[in-house]
């Protein structure tokens, strides 16, 4: 009963707050909303006895929204209501039922066409934990390894993006450029 | 069954929640004679006997101050910021076991609210989610040094947090258990079992970087001292003020147990002399919070980032790799 309750509970607060963070037009609110909608969304995986998602959720989403915070801060007065330009609504309102009906048919196709059953069944004695490490070092190693190899690419090109005379290749360049280029850099922090 | 669990989960919430709130206000009087001494002055010294009712005068004072909500600010979020940190600071504690379990009336009573199997990740991710209150107080109260604040704030978020999740797990990966009991039992043995002694590079990083998970004076740099200013609280009034308060000081008492458990053994063998040695423990890591507020200056916002990221970051990987070769 008590699952239910909650169950019930969290799926009203997480629409409500998702609701909010589309609909409103101030800043504040709608990442305030959409970092309390993350949070509650955890809540489902507790329910369904998957802890640690749960918590990994709460980690990882709470961390992502205050990037996102960050940015708000830079770029808006947070404190007053952002003026959106808005066209045609019809076209608007068009284009967003089309796209959920549309995720709601790729999301149940596979449903419809093959009936999913659970190929790992609970291993006895093993925690959370352990069952998640399981089945991504069997099954999934393959997918799980792409995705470190994208994490890697993409952690390298930030590095790039963000530092500082990274179009200069040290390799390609012979001992007298990097000698003028050192000169330039000490004469550069005397001036500065 | 389920009434009962129903009825001892409820009063083991509210107890925790008496508890840490009372300590919340007993922690500041502790705090204040405790900076006294090592200043060489004496602290509150006029109300009741050692000045100890001051706590009470503080409670009094906060309780009936006028509630101002000025014109400017984002009022639902200014409203509920303070009550992010308080209530997540609670949040947190619902997996920590606070003594070993013990029988009452011929009932056995686990003080601990819920014994998840990731105990530990839990208490750090609603940790994490208590920095919003700052966050969001700062940004919300239309005040350029409450917004100064909130970015401080977000920079200490984001450096902090990689090191408080690298430095425990090479603890994580000896037990091979992510929930406190666990840890505990894993150091049930005696002094020479605990943690501290097999991992003391990760018990100094997870030290460090509880000070910047509390906001205490090494990185307290969401109250910028020389701001003269309370940074983030500086529009807010009364009890909110309070909340935010109490959510600190909980946090601290918070954050002491979950290393006294991870490093130094918990409560032990579960005995009363375990018990009394957790609390002890515990008293000592409160102590130490205070004494580095009355010993070190604050660092600047880019000096955290640069010690976070360029020299903690290495080291808490270095020590996961060494840990599993020897594990191997």
């Amino acid at each position: 009963m008590f699952e239910a309750i909650a169950f019930y509970l969290f799926a009203f607060l997480t629409i409500s707050m998702f609701y909010i963070a589309v609909t409103t037009s101030q800043a504040l609110y709608a990442l305030s909303s959409l970092a309390a909608g993350m949070i509650f969304i955890s809540a489902f995986f507790f329910i369904l006895g998957a802890d640690f998602l749960g918590a990994v959720q709460i980690v990882v989403y709470s961390g992502a929204v205050m990037a996102l915070y960050a940015f708000g801060m830079m770029f808006f007065d947070t404190t007053r209501d952002v003026k959106e330009k808005q066209g045609n609504k019809a076209i608007i309102l068009g284009l967003s039922v089309i796209s959920a009906a549309l995720i709601v048919v790729i999301v149940s196709a596979p449903i419809i066409g093959s009936n999913i059953e659970a190929l790992y069944p609970m291993t006895e004695g093993a925690g959370n934990v352990k069952e998640v490490g399981m089945v991504l070092f069997t099954k999934y190693l393959v997918p799980f390894e792409v995705a470190a190899v994208m994490l890697l690419v993409a952690m390298i090109a930030g590095i790039v993006l963000a530092g500082k005379k990274m179009d200069l290749s040290l390799t390609l360049m012979n001992e007298q450029e990097i000698l003028k280029m050192r000169e330039e850099d000490k004469n550069k922090k005397v001036l500065s | 069954m389920e009434t009962a669990y129903f009825v001892e989960t409820i009063i083991k919430i509210v107890v925790i929640l008496l508890i840490f709130s009372a300590l919340a206000g007993i922690g500041t009087y502790f705090e204040r004679k405790v900076l006294a001494f090592m200043q060489r002055r004496l602290g509150p010294v006029n109300v009741g006997p050692f000045g100890l009712l001051q706590v009470a005068a503080d409670g009094i004072k906060l309780f009936t101050k006028e509630d101002i909500v000025p014109t400017n600010v984002v009022g639902r979020i200014f409203k509920i910021a303070p009550v992010i940190t308080a209530a997540t600071a609670f949040m947190a504690a619902a997996a920590i076991p606070f003594l070993p379990s013990f029988t009452i009336f011929g009932y056995e009573v686990h003080p601990i609210v819920a014994d998840i199997n990731i105990g530990i990740l839990y208490i750090l991710g609603i940790m994490g989610v208590g920095l919003y209150g700052p966050l969001l107080g700062g940004m919300a109260s239309a005040n350029k040094f409450s917004l100064l604040s909130a970015a401080r704030g977000a920079a200490i978020f984001i450096s902090y947090e990689v090191i408080t999740g690298l430095s425990i797990l090479a603890p994580v990966m000896m037990v091979g258990s992510l929930s406190l009991i666990d840890f505990n039992e894993y150091q049930a043995g005696g002094i020479t079992d605990w943690i501290l002694w097999s991992q003391p590079v990760a018990f100094v990083l997870f030290w460090i970087a509880a000070f910047a998970e509390t906001g205490r004076t090494p990185f307290h740099l969401i109250a910028n001292d020389h701001e003269i200013i309370d940074g983030f609280g500086t529009e807010y009034s009364g009890m909110r003020w309070g909340l935010f308060f109490i959510g600190e000081y909980a946090n601290m008492f918070f954050i002491s147990f979950v290393m006294a458990l991870i490093f130094l053994g918990g409560y032990g063998d579960g005995s009363f002399l375990g018990a009394l040695g957790l609390l002890g423990k515990v008293a000592f890591f409160f102590f130490f919070f205070l004494w580095t507020r009355a010993a070190w200056p604050d660092v600047r916002p880019d000096q955290l980032m640069w010690l976070c990221w360029k020299v903690l970051m290495p080291i808490a990987m270095i020590n996961i790799v060494i840990t599993a070769i020897v594990m191997m």
